[in-house]
């Protein structure tokens, strides 16, 4: 009984973060049927056909719950009229046919009939019924209102809805705004089966992250279609920046940030503000992100290659060369194992680098990878085309990997766990955006679409061709991603309580991606005329249906933004036990009192070394600028072990009195 | 054979190597057949057939074979051989005067002068050069290997060495000590004179000191003052690698000129200690492009040095001030990820790298890697990594401790020293140098309250050549032919030396090892010959150990006791570009270069762009130390007009800047279209 152990435990640990907050947001619906997670339960023994499980499960509820609220969904079954006289005073009336109609949209009441629900633990054949933007049953032969909506899901599976984890919607280069914004991007998105999405608040180096923020948040809460979260990129590292960090961890619902390894002066931090940045982020229980490639050397070799007269597109990838990435992401993660911080590195786009964080996921490193939508689906070919729009389309960093098999590598990574979700990077600018690096290669605003094609490009390449199977497509896409940023199970799961974010997806279908046909506004689409297996159908986001029969019916601004606690348990359990077991411990000697050779006081070399060291043992009460090292009496924690021995500086002492000490020689 | 053949042919175009010997005694050289034919006669005296010398000699050098012939005749030989000691001594100061003047050959004469001239013949040994083994005598005179082969016809008044069956190798050459680096003002105990005693005494008859100037210094008066310290000091053959202590564009003509005038050929930078000679990637690419273009081997000092600082001021705070702070604060991962990074510009720029001190089986597993993947890259692991461990950082006795900080520190992990062995023998690793830098526990002592303060460096130049043959030969791990190469060969191909050094042919230099494989010494700092008043080695046993050592083609360490005199180290030029680290740059370079697509105009609409001063303007670099030189600011990207290699393919194409075209006449253009 294993499972329902790993259940009893998921209770557990949600009770703290996720109830109380699903609570507050609307508490009245929620606590009907049957409590919290007992649905949860139902699905599980559903699987198995068991229905007699179910009452002992309800029993168990109903006693924890200690209210007549959580008396589960199948009292009601048997008995609703009882239900219904128990609780007159409440006026929930859901349950009664006769007046479910009253005062409420329809759209918001729907059941999914006949689909496959599927979890990235498990598929079953449920029904699903969805109120108030949440799940609220799940299960088979559901007792629903009449007069709901009802979507027929046969012979398709159910999703929960997409998580794209990195766009870039509203994020200029060279002062100029993305042709896809938030509305347009998230319509796109929608219609791809993504129905949440996270975005970069990309702030000017040395500008407030708050304002920053206010700023997206302001725009996208007006512009949104769907559900929202947002990553903040530190754009240039500072100790300053600690206290904007925390507010916006614990008062505004960030846990992730993005800092940079490329970008020379502009965006790129140095190891040294890595470190301490990662200090930080871990101290907070934030994620921290990271664009990996080697700006130093990225600029070098761009100077080279204008210096010898390649002005276009391939230029891009021929000064983005694999190697580059490959080397920072090896160095991010060695300077995150330094922190002990957990790292999530965007945009695995090379085999060598993907290789390096499997490599250091099997060395024991809390290290996750996001390949995206254009490695997955195409190549670097491109960078060569005779035509300059098409070649510049691509253009983006880490560049597409030239090498053909590259696509086909990542959704094997990404099929056996080394890599661990999908994201699309989308960030499009239009062909006369792009124009603007006509002539320098360097100045081709970076960004390629995908949010779109995503969904269907990781089924086509991964679930089709049997890499992965239908819950790992979930896990990929969506689970993981809410896992990681501490929305899980809100998002990324079908189960009662959820966001009622759900996508059916025929598996048979194919689809083929055209400028002409896509959602967005940009003009080109990197996957023109790539034909993909699986699309969505239905999509539900909030619980409404934003496509139905192809058409998309969205309205702006209707996207919440999802604030994202701290400390989230996929990624920092692991990091919280090690922190506790990683003290390194000093070997407690006996002073040495041999002989200490003169130092002759050089000017060159001397000052430069206990500057660079910082103060010594401020743990141990050091408040002045440097402590005096004769004084040794002075102490806030009581006595030393060696208060009695004077520290002394070095002194000569070339023929000791008694000979030379035992200590020094030795043993 | 017909490849040991045409190696041979190659080298005969070796211009230096032939032209010494040639010079110095042309008449005596035709009578012992020929130039090179002694060690095709090794080669077959190993398979002990007389008879295919005759076939060798077919092999097409018909004027030395015919010499050969009549040396063959028995009656008509002795009345040669009798002659031709008459006629070298006579000889002997007139060749130099008749030859080309060669630094070698100048170098010779003036040895000659210095030293009496002594010929020796090391009979019944076993020639083991990094090829192949065989039984050979070796005549040796004016510090050059004259003859190498059976039945040597030899001059009388020889001093003959018995060597009754011992391997006689190539004497050792050490590629990195440090016996003049001062830290904080504190010059190491074992000087040049010291530590090229204890060289020999190990069997390192050549050793490339480190030349290290404190930033801002001038690298050629470094140069000049090791140099003109080494020549006072030096027992042995000695040449420098000169570090640089940081990256500006004046360092650039130092450089030219120590490589084209000074003979030096490699150049160290360090990824490592912070505001003092830490160099940013843009520096550290920019140097290895401008020391490619020049022939020179790049060495890195690899680690993290940003986080080094870091660890070390958490470790500080954490109130560890012992030596074990020293391990903990530069834990493997830095020391890998710097050599990873090392590497990735290496092969950015197309450049040869030297890894230096390679001490942690992940920094090696990583330089293993890149070879397989055809990057040009050499690891030297050292005497200390190979022969004990870092656990003794963690020892109670403050001066033990203490003794062991060297960076890279030692990995605590036990089986490293194993690790490395093997990578050195299949080849993964190539050189073994010993990074001798010897502190004395009252120099150490500096930093008993602060272990970033503590001078590092360790010994391990005596007993560097032990340790290879004990850990990996005596295990079976390699053979002998590989230990020559680990320890003296490669690292004369590496640094462009060969055959000169790093081989026992004729017309190498007379440096010969007789090696004795199964003596076993314990190691102490009783007897050893560093100045140094411990040595982390401590109560090692070692098996395998020089019996006698010849360098210069002197007789200078025989049943353990030294014979050396001060001031008998000569410089030894060396040449850029050399062969084993450049050949494959030089090929690449010449296959990859990169084209540009050729399109037809972009015709579209372009979007205007305000002007964002921010973007183009740039920042000052924050990785720069506040230290080290700014570079210029950046070029101005829109402007293509200068150039120094000629027109360009774009000339005519003016680089603009965007402007907008909102509909450009005749309608869109078909190019931006996605066709």
């Amino acid at each position: 009984n294993e499972n329902r152990l790993d259940w009893n435990d998921d209770d557990d640990d949600d009770e703290g973060s996720l109830l109380s907050r699903l609570g507050t947001d609307s508490p009245k619906p929620r606590m009907k049927f049957g409590g919290m997670f007992c649905n949860v339960e139902g699905a599980y023994e559903n699987k198995t056909l068991n229905f007699d499980s179910f009452s002992p499960g309800s029993v168990r509820r109903s006693n924890t719950g200690g209210d007549t609220e959580s008396v589960s969904n199948f009292s009601s079954v048997t008995d609703p009229e009882l239900r219904h006289r128990n609780q007159p005073n409440r006026g929930h009336t859901v349950v009664y046919p006769s007046r479910g109609h009253g005062g409420r949209r329809e759209s918001d009441r729907l059941i999914i009939k006949g689909g496959k629900i599927v979890n990235d633990d498990q598929s079953f054949y449920a029904d699903i019924y969805v109120e108030d933007g949440v799940i609220k049953q799940i299960g088979e032969n559901l007792i629903v209102p009449s007069g709901v909506k009802t979507v027929d899901a046969y012979g398709h599976i159910v999703i929960p809805g997409g998580i794209d984890v990195n766009t870039s919607l509203q994020a200029p280069q060279l002062g100029m705004s993305p042709s896809d914004d938030f509305y347009h991007g998230t319509q796109a998105a929608l219609a791809g089966g993504t129905t949440m999405i996270i975005d970069h608040v990309v702030p000017e180096p040395g500008s407030s992250l708050l304002g920053a923020y206010d700023q997206w948040r302001d725009i996208a809460d007006k512009r949104s279609c769907c559900d929202y979260s947002l990553h903040v990129d530190i754009t240039r590292w500072h100790e300053g920046l600690a206290e904007e960090l925390e507010t916006l961890v614990k008062d505004k619902g960030v846990n992730s940030f993005l800092l940079y390894m490329a970008y020379k002066d502009r965006y790129q931090s140095t190891d040294t503000q890595i470190y301490e940045a990662f200090g930080v982020l871990r101290d907070l229980g934030a994620i921290a992100q990271v664009h990996a490639e080697n700006g130093d050397i990225v600029q070098e070799e761009q100077k080279k290659l204008l210096d010898i007269g390649i002005t276009g597109p391939e230029g891009h990838i021929l000064s983005h060369p694999e190697e580059v990435e490959t080397e920072a992401v090896y160095r991010a993660i060695t300077i995150a194992k330094q922190a002990n911080c957990p790292l999530y590195i965007t945009k695995v786009m090379s085999r060598s680098a993907a290789d390096v964080i499997a490599k250091a996921r099997k060395n024991g490193m809390v290290v996750f990878g996001e390949p995206i939508a254009a490695g997955l689906g195409a190549d670097g070919s491109h960078y060569w085309s005779k035509n300059w729009a098409k070649a510049a389309a691509f253009v983006m960093s880490p560049p597409l990997s030239s090498d053909p098999s590259t696509p086909d590598y990542i959704s094997s990574l990404l099929s056996c766990g080394d890599l661990q979700l999908t994201a699309s990077a989308h960030s499009t600018f239009s062909t006369a955006q792009k124009a603007v690096g006509k002539d320098n290669f360097t100045f081709i605003p970076e960004g390629t679409n995908g949010v779109e094609e995503r969904m269907s490009i990781v089924w086509d390449k991964a679930v089709v061709t049997g890499k992965m199977d239908e819950n790992e497509f979930v896990a990929v896409t969506s689970t993981n991603a809410a896992k990681i940023f501490n929305m899980y199970p809100r998002k990324g799961r079908i189960a009662v309580g959820s966001d009622a974010d759900l996508v059916i997806w025929n598996t048979k279908e194919t689809r083929i991606f055209s400028a002409k046909s896509h959602n967005l506004t940009v003009e080109v689409n990197i996957f023109e005329g790539m034909e993909c297996r699986g699309c969505p159908v239905v999509v539900i986001s909030q619980g409404r249906i934003v496509l139905e029969d192809g058409n998309l019916n969205v309205t702006e601004g209707t996207g919440r933004f999802i604030p994202r606690k701290a400390f989230p348990d996929y990624v920092y359990k692991r990091i919280k036990a090690r922190s506790r077991m990683a003290d390194a411990r000093g070997v407690p000697r006996g002073n040495y009192d041999g002989p200490v050779h003169d130092v002759i006081s050089m000017t060159k070399s001397v000052p430069s070394t206990p500057t660079t060291r910082g103060g010594q043992c401020p743990g141990k009460g050091m408040t002045g600028p440097a402590r005096n090292l004769h004084q040794s009496g002075f102490t806030l924690s009581g006595t030393q072990m060696d208060d009695h021995i004077p520290r002394r500086t070095a002194q000569r002492i070339v023929a000791p009195p008694g000979g030379r000490s035992n200590i020094t020689s030795l043993s | 054979m017909s490849d040991c053949r045409r190696q041979w042919n190659r080298e005969d175009e070796l211009p230096v190597y032939l032209a010494g010997p040639v010079t110095t005694g042309p008449s005596q050289r035709h009578k012992s057949y020929g130039m090179f034919s002694s060690v095709e006669g090794a080669f077959d005296s190993k398979t002990i057939e007389l008879d295919s010398y005759a076939e060798g000699r077919k092999g097409g050098r018909a004027s030395r074979s015919g010499s050969r012939e009549r040396l063959l005749d028995d009656g008509f030989g002795g009345e040669a051989r009798g002659s031709r000691v008459t006629s070298t001594s006579e000889r002997e100061d007139p060749g130099p005067g008749v030859g080309v003047p060669s630094p070698a050959a100048q170098e010779r004469a003036a040895a000659r002068v210095n030293g009496e001239s002594e010929r020796l013949l090391i009979k019944g040994g076993r020639v083991v050069n990094d090829d192949q083994s065989c039984y050979a005598d070796v005549y040796v005179e004016d510090g050059l290997i004259k003859q190498v082969g059976e039945n040597l016809i030899v001059p009388g008044g020889v001093k003959v060495i018995e060597a009754c069956g011992r391997m006689v190798i190539p004497g050792g050459i050490d590629v990195n000590t440090c016996f003049q680096k001062s830290y904080l003002g504190v010059s190491p105990v074992d000087d040049f004179y010291q530590g090229t005693k204890a060289a020999l005494a190990g069997g390192t008859t050549m050793i490339l000191d480190h030349v290290t100037p404190q930033p801002g210094d001038s690298l050629l008066e470094a140069f000049e003052k090791w140099q003109e310290a080494a020549d006072r000091k030096s027992c042995c053959d000695y040449s420098l690698h000169v570090d640089i202590p940081q990256w500006h564009e004046g360092v650039k003509e130092e450089l030219e000129l120590l490589v084209q005038e000074k003979g030096i050929n490699s150049f160290q930078v360090y990824m490592a200690y912070k505001d003092l000679f830490q160099m940013t990637d843009t520096e550290l690419y920019e140097a290895f492009l401008f020391l490619k273009d020049v022939g020179a081997v790049v060495m890195v000092h690899a680690e993290n040095g940003d986080l080094i600082a870091q660890e070390q001021s958490k470790i500080l705070g954490m109130g560890i001030t012992g030596p074990e702070g020293h391990p903990l604060s530069r834990p493997e991962e830095l020391e890998s990820e710097a050599v990873f990074r090392a590497i990735t510009l290496g092969n950015r720029v197309n450049c040869p790298v030297y890894i230096t001190k390679v001490m942690s089986k992940s920094a090696a597993d990583t330089v293993a890697q890149a070879r397989k993947k055809g990057c040009v890259v050499f690891g030297e692991p050292i005497t200390a990594s190979l022969a004990t461990d870092g656990s003794h950082y963690w020892s109670k006795n403050w001066a033990k401790a203490a003794a062991y900080v060297t960076s890279p520190p030692l990995s605590p992990d036990p089986t490293t020293p194993d690790h490395l062995h093997t990578m050195l023998a299949c080849g993964d690793l190539q050189v073994v140098g010993s990074a001798h830098c010897a502190f004395s526990t009252s120099q150490k002592a500096i930093g008993k309250d602060n272990f970033t303060l503590i001078p590092e460096g360790t010994n391990g130049v005596e007993e560097r050549m032990g340790f290879v043959w004990d850990k990996a030969v005596a295990m079976g791990k390699m053979d002998e032919n590989q230990f020559v190469a680990v320890t003296s060969t490669n690292a004369a191909k590496i640094f462009n030396l060969y055959p000169r050094k790093g081989r026992i042919a004729v017309g190498s230099d007379a440096d010969i090892v007789i090696w004795e494989p199964e003596k076993i010494k314990t190691i102490t700092a009783k007897l050893q010959q560093s100045a140094m008043d411990y040595n982390i080695f401590e109560g090692l046993e070692c098996r395998g150990g020089p019996f006698l050592v010849v360098s210069q083609g002197k007789v200078v360490f025989e049943e353990g006791k030294l014979q050396v005199q001060q001031g008998t180290g000569r410089f030894i030029h060396r040449k850029p570009f050399p062969d084993y680290a450049y050949q494959r740059i030089k090929t690449r370079s010449m296959m990859t270069g990169r084209q540009g697509v050729n399109r037809g105009m972009y015709d579209g609409p372009v979007y205007d762009v305000p002007p964002t001063p921010k973007y183009i303007t740039p920042a000052p670099s924050a990785k720069t130390s506040p230290t080290t030189h700014q570079p210029p600011p950046i070029r101005n990207l829109h402007q293509s007009n200068f150039s120094l290699s000629g027109a360009q393919a774009d000339d005519n194409v003016p680089r603009r800047s965007g402007h907008r075209i909102v509909a450009p006449p005749g309608g869109r253009s078909n190019i931006t279209s996605l066709g």
